[in-house]
């Protein structure tokens, strides 16, 4: 069974937003209508959006690190705001795993954003339906589309390729070998939601030498090390001139 | 969480047309075994269209909460997952039923249908299905709070407790008053079922009070972003006009006041309802009856707006600091 996910790379986040934006405006101009925008352009502007990027620091300073935390639905294999929709608008997939909600049945009746442990989904004030990220469900089976470009806005518009989508079960795609061997977590394990979704820790990448490699204990040529005084004694060239 | 007055006038207003119900069908059922004095249909037909006429209440007032009011009757369709759901089924058959019970009072339909020789017999076996229904929907709806588990301080068998003392607490002291206009000798019937199950209310909703004062919240920054570090601070949430998520499942309002309206609803929903209870019933006054009712009522809008606001949504953690 498919199950499409994003696995975010923390180590190569820059927090540009580039992937709000993209996918605020692929988003805001496809067949559902236009994601809400209140006062875009003035004072305390506000409006719907599938995708954030946060901010954290960590540590005590002068020991900190910036982290940029990129959220968005995490396509939970087991939803928790899934069984609590009323009216059936909110499903998941069972072809390939994606959360989404039918706009025509949703009574806007906000049960399933309380039972997100994420804040995954905003209420679209204009329309009164419930929206959150599609994982670009009319992108990425868009035959119109070039082949390699058949995925979510975001991942498509991050600089630094931090994001990766692909099928989570398939235990050979791009983004299972990412989870699997830089240590892929999921957020808020405690819950049992199982999200698909997944993020790359932070790494250090440090290359350790020890002293015994710059100078190889066996070296024959040892004794003309250029660091050090030439040696008086005799070396292998002396004994075979 | 950020309290709804919609959802907050709906579950008040059920609760007391709930009760009122409980506390008719239960002084009809006591008069078929001669414990209470019987009344004329009329009685139980005009307490019936006032329980109504509450449960209406609500129901207006749950429209308010919806997007799409229009699309309202598709929430049937998932009573097999959604508490939510149920209690939208749940509803329209207990105020069937009421209606129903209501209307074999008025018109006086008799039939001795079980071999009794008593009146009332097909009331009350229309009555009976309404209590399981009303039962049912005492349940529904506070299994829509309490089966969000990580919104840990609804998640208690508490909160079912809650809603069904506090709404037939509120309903058989409305029905007391009833009784005082129109049936004299069952107020003190149901004056001191109210008396007890308000105080019943108080014990469990002070031990939900103290079991939340003692939660422990399961997530934090740290499982939230998966950062395995004590010192966890956000410095941007990505947004600085706010967002459904800042607006949603914040009360907004300081700790304080929080504090000042728990204060108020003990007070007004529990002791002073208590004693208006006892002094109208000792001086059979009609007003002060009334007026327990009205106190009541006004505290269990500041109970239930407490209840919505002290819940602890853990999307917050994603939400503390604008930028």
């Amino acid at each position: 069974m498919t199950q499409l996910a994003l696995v975010i790379d923390l180590n190569v986040c820059v927090g540009c937003h580039a992937c709000v934006t993209s996918c605020k405006q692929w988003n805001t101009s496809g067949e559902a209508g236009p994601l809400f925008d209140d006062n875009p352009y003035g004072k305390d502007p506000t409006g719907t959006f599938f995708n954030r990027v946060q901010t954290y620091e960590v540590g005590t300073f002068p020991n900190t690190e910036t982290l940029h935390f990129p959220k968005s639905c995490l396509h939970c294999e087991d939803p928790p705001c899934v069984p609590v929709c009323p009216t059936g608008a909110s499903y998941k997939r069972k072809e390939d795993g994606i959360v989404l909600v039918d706009y025509d049945k949703c009574i806007g009746c906000k049960y399933c954003s309380w039972a997100c442990p994420y804040g995954a989904r905003e209420l679209d004030e204009k329309q009164q339906v419930m929206k959150k990220c599609t994982l670009c469900v009319d992108r990425i089976y868009d035959e119109t589309i070039p082949e390699d470009r058949r995925k979510p806005a975001c991942v498509i518009s991050c600089p630094t390729s931090a994001r990766l989508f692909g099928d989570v079960h398939d235990p050979e795609s791009d983004v299972s070998l990412a989870i699997r061997e830089s240590g892929g977590y999921q957020l808020m394990p405690e819950w049992g939601t199982k999200p698909a979704n997944h993020y790359l820790p932070r790494r250090k990448t440090k290359l350790r030498i020890h002293a015994d490699e710059l100078v190889r204990a066996d070296n024959p040529l040892g004794k003309e090390d250029i660091r050090h005084e030439t040696s008086k004694e005799s070396s292998l060239d002396d004994w075979l001139m | 969480m950020h309290p709804a007055f919609s959802v907050i006038f709906l579950t008040t207003l059920i609760g007391v047309g709930q009760g009122l119900f409980l506390a008719l069908f239960s002084s009809q059922a006591y008069s078929v075994v001669d414990v209470l004095p019987a009344q004329s249909g009329g009685f139980y037909a005009l307490g019936g269209l006032i329980a109504l006429i509450f449960l209406i209440g609500g129901l207006i007032a749950s429209f308010f909460h919806l997007g799409h009011p229009e699309r309202a009757w598709r929430a049937a369709a998932k009573w097999r997952t959604s508490w939510l759901s149920r209690e939208v089924i749940a509803l329209p058959l207990v105020m069937g039923s009421i209606s129903l019970y209501a209307l074999v009072n008025w018109l006086g339909l008799e039939a001795d249908i079980y071999g009794l020789g008593k009146t009332g017999q097909v009331a009350l076996s229309i009555g009976a299905l309404g209590v399981v229904a009303t039962i049912a929907l005492f349940v529904c709806t506070a299994m829509i709070y309490a089966a969000i588990k990580f919104l840990q301080e609804w998640a208690s068998p508490l909160t079912v407790v809650n809603y069904f003392l506090l709404g037939t607490a509120s309903g058989f002291g409305f029905a007391t008053a009833y009784a005082a206009v129109a049936a004299p000798a069952l107020t003190p019937f149901y004056g001191g079922w109210a008396i007890t199950l308000t105080v019943a209310g108080l014990f469990t909703r002070i031990a939900s009070l103290l079991r939340n004062a003692r939660i422990k919240q399961i997530s934090s920054v740290q499982t939230a972003i998966g950062v395995r570090h004590n010192k966890v601070r956000q410095g941007a949430m990505g947004m600085m006009g706010g967002s459904y998520n800042t607006r949603e499942y914040f009360h907004g309002r300081t700790a304080l006041f929080l504090k000042s309206v728990k204060w108020i609803f003990l007070v007004l929903t529990f002791p002073v309802p208590v004693l208006l209870l006892w002094a109208g019933l000792a001086q059979n006054s009609a007003g002060l009856l009334m007026l327990a009712v009205g106190v009541q009522y006004v505290g269990l809008l500041f109970e239930r707006w407490f209840f919505f606001a002290q819940a602890n949504h853990p999307q917050n953690l994603y939400y503390q600091v604008v930028g």
